[in-house]
């Protein structure tokens, strides 16, 4: 029978064969990922009266949600993670000076097409940019994992997500991403691994695919997937991969997709999320000109090398808007020292952006914060009410290019002037 | 700490709609904490005093779509119990809530004509081994768990499962 990516992938996981959507399996995934709650799962498995870790080399640890500590309370966690780590000879880990988890494991090669990978963050489907099924899951299952090194999983339904491009001028990967989560809702995916497919999407980078992958989550895929292809073999030996070892899986000609949903981005326009809902997403000729208080360039949805090239871009020879504040959070310290070493820092500090250490930042909270009645204008994939600052403040979603015009005009703006 | 000790719980309600999520039922800034109840003193705040107020008063939570949508914070779990809620009946939910629920020993049920049935403040009664909701003097069936899971709530959560299986192993 012909089988789909998430099928084979959970087949590989989990040493069975036959696999059908809606069967549960016990798998073991090749990474368990926890990144500021690995505190967390350390005192859980303290708790457990410390059992015997299942295998020490599959667990890998980012502190990028607070990051530096901000109070003691903070700080102690670090530390505990820190002392674990050298008690137990964890060789995956990354401090508060890396960035944000996602994006530091891609880029140290920790991450290979047909893996199955956990992480404590919903943004986990992202790692099916380079072909692996990623899902997010709690703390206690991370802890659970070290222990055992398996979860109960449900094998999922497949959706497939046809996109034609190309796209118009100033309109990117984020906006082909939120006009789907508009078109199928917050819970359009949900249950489904969401596979990427078309000639568009095998023209992206893999930094392009990540925000597509990273995005699908907020339509509630279980996991995203992008077919491994020869870009993928690129990032990965360019990322030290052993490529001798890398099998790729990929969805049968004839495997069933329970849905297929295209989406249309040769006449698209930007498109923004409004407030309070990461689905209630509009083009950008309905808010264009709404006031803006902050600008965040950040998350591992867009604070790539590539995203902040493309705001370094329009941002050049301009100056912010009196008022505004830009604060741009690189999403790794390998993408800040390369932007800083081709001047795209610089650019953007002569605009008259903050630049943040990298890591999650204001998209989790850390820094950033809002008062009462203002409005952020933000490359991350969420806007939930209160998520930074007042409850009283709003989130608007865009791609980094209307995120910078957004940044010189002081208000919501279209890069490009269309028609 | 469990709200899964019997089959059937229930009691006072409180109805909440469509795509509730994460940041709503438990905000960021609150996560450096792991405790239940400390948690659960936060569950809502951003909705306002009132409807946390009314929270503590409703054992079981009734949502519509999508309960649960947004980060992956098993908190958002905890914070329930942690408040005093027993069960949680909903359309459906983001399936990481979903699994941090039964994780951490919240029974969270999918029953649409449950909720398409209940009012704010109805009393309701959630029966996982029968696969029964009970309110308003009518009967609501739903597909009961599959045994793994139904094994996971009934020891009352991932971690309780594991030590009494390692309990049971070395015993």
């Amino acid at each position: 029978m012909a089988k789909t990516f998430a099928v084979k992938a959970l087949e590989r996981a989990s040493g069975e064969t036959g696999l059908v959507p809606g069967q549960i399996v016990d798998a073991y995934p090749a990474l368990y990922m926890s990144h500021t709650a690995t505190w967390r799962c350390i005192k859980t498995w303290e708790r457990m009266g410390e059992p015997e870790l299942f295998d020490k080399d599959r667990i890998a640890m980012v502190m990028d949600h607070i990051s530096p500590a901000q109070t003691a309370k903070i700080a102690g966690d670090h530390r505990l993670s820190r002392e674990f780590r050298d008690k137990m000879g964890i060789k995956n880990f990354f401090d508060v000076n890396a960035g944000i988890a996602h994006v530091v494991l891609m880029e140290h090669g920790l991450v290979k097409p047909g893996d199955l990978i956990i992480g404590t963050d919903s943004h986990s489907t992202i790692y099916g940019a380079l072909g692996a099924l990623g899902t997010g899951v709690g703390f206690s299952e991370i802890t659970a994992a070290w222990v055992t090194g398996k979860l109960w999983m449900r094998v999922p339904e497949s959706m497939k997500v046809l996109v034609k491009g190309p796209l118009p001028e100033g309109v990117y990967p984020k906006d082909v991403m939120l006009k789907l989560i508009g078109d199928i809702t917050a819970d359009g995916a949900t249950y489904y691994s969401v596979e990427f497919h078309g000639s568009w999407v095998e023209s992206l980078s893999t930094s392009e695919r990540m925000t597509l992958c990273n995005l699908a989550m907020e339509a509630g895929a279980k996991n995203a997937f992008v077919p491994p292809d020869a870009e993928t073999m690129r990032y990965l030996a360019e990322h030290g991969v052993d490529l001798d070892l890398v099998e790729p899986l990929v969805s049968d000609q004839d495997a069933v997709f329970e849905r297929t949903v295209e989406v249309d981005g040769t006449s698209l326009e930007p498109q923004i999320a409004v407030p309070p809902n990461v689905d209630n997403v509009v083009p950008i000729s309905e808010v264009a000109g709404t006031k803006v208080d902050q600008v965040f360039i950040g998350s591992c949805a867009n604070a790539k090398y590539d995203d902040l090239a493309i705001a370094a871009r329009y941002l050049k020879g301009n100056t912010i808007a009196p008022g505004v504040r830009l604060v741009v959070t690189p999403a790794s310290a390998d993408i800040m020292a390369k932007a800083a070493a081709d001047g795209i820092v610089t650019t953007l500090i002569e605009a008259g952006a903050l630049i943040t250490n990298p890591g999650c930042g204001a998209c989790a909270g850390s820094g950033g914060a809002m008062a009462d009645g203002e409005v952020t204008l933000s490359t991350a994939n969420r806007n939930f009410r209160g998520r930074m600052g007042s409850y009283e403040s709003s989130i608007y979603l865009s791609s980094p290019a209307v995120a910078a015009a957004s940044a010189v005009a002081g208000v919501i703006t279209d890069p490009v002037m269309r028609d | 700490m469990s709200a899964a000790t019997a089959d059937r719980l229930g009691g006072r309600s409180i109805v909440f709609g469509d795509n509730v999520n994460t940041d709503v039922i438990i905000p960021g800034r609150y996560l450096v904490s792991i405790d239940p109840v400390e948690l659960g003193t936060h569950a809502f705040e951003p909705l306002g005093p009132e409807v946390q107020e009314k929270l503590k008063a409703s054992p079981v939570v009734v949502a519509g779509r999508n309960f649960g949508c947004g980060s992956a914070r098993e908190q958002a779990a905890t914070c329930l119990i942690g408040v005093g809620v027993k069960a949680v009946v909903a359309r459906s939910y983001s399936r990481v809530f979903f699994r941090n629920a039964i994780n951490t020993g919240l029974v969270a049920v999918e029953c649409a004509a449950a909720v398409d049935a209940i009012h704010e403040g109805d009393d309701v009664w959630v029966d996982y081994e029968a696969g029964m909701v009970t309110a308003v003097g009518r009967s609501f069936p739903f597909a009961p768990f599959p045994p793994v899971l139904r094994e996971i709530l009934e020891a009352g959560g991932l971690i309780e499962h594991l030590m009494q299986k390692f309990a049971k192993e070395k015993g």
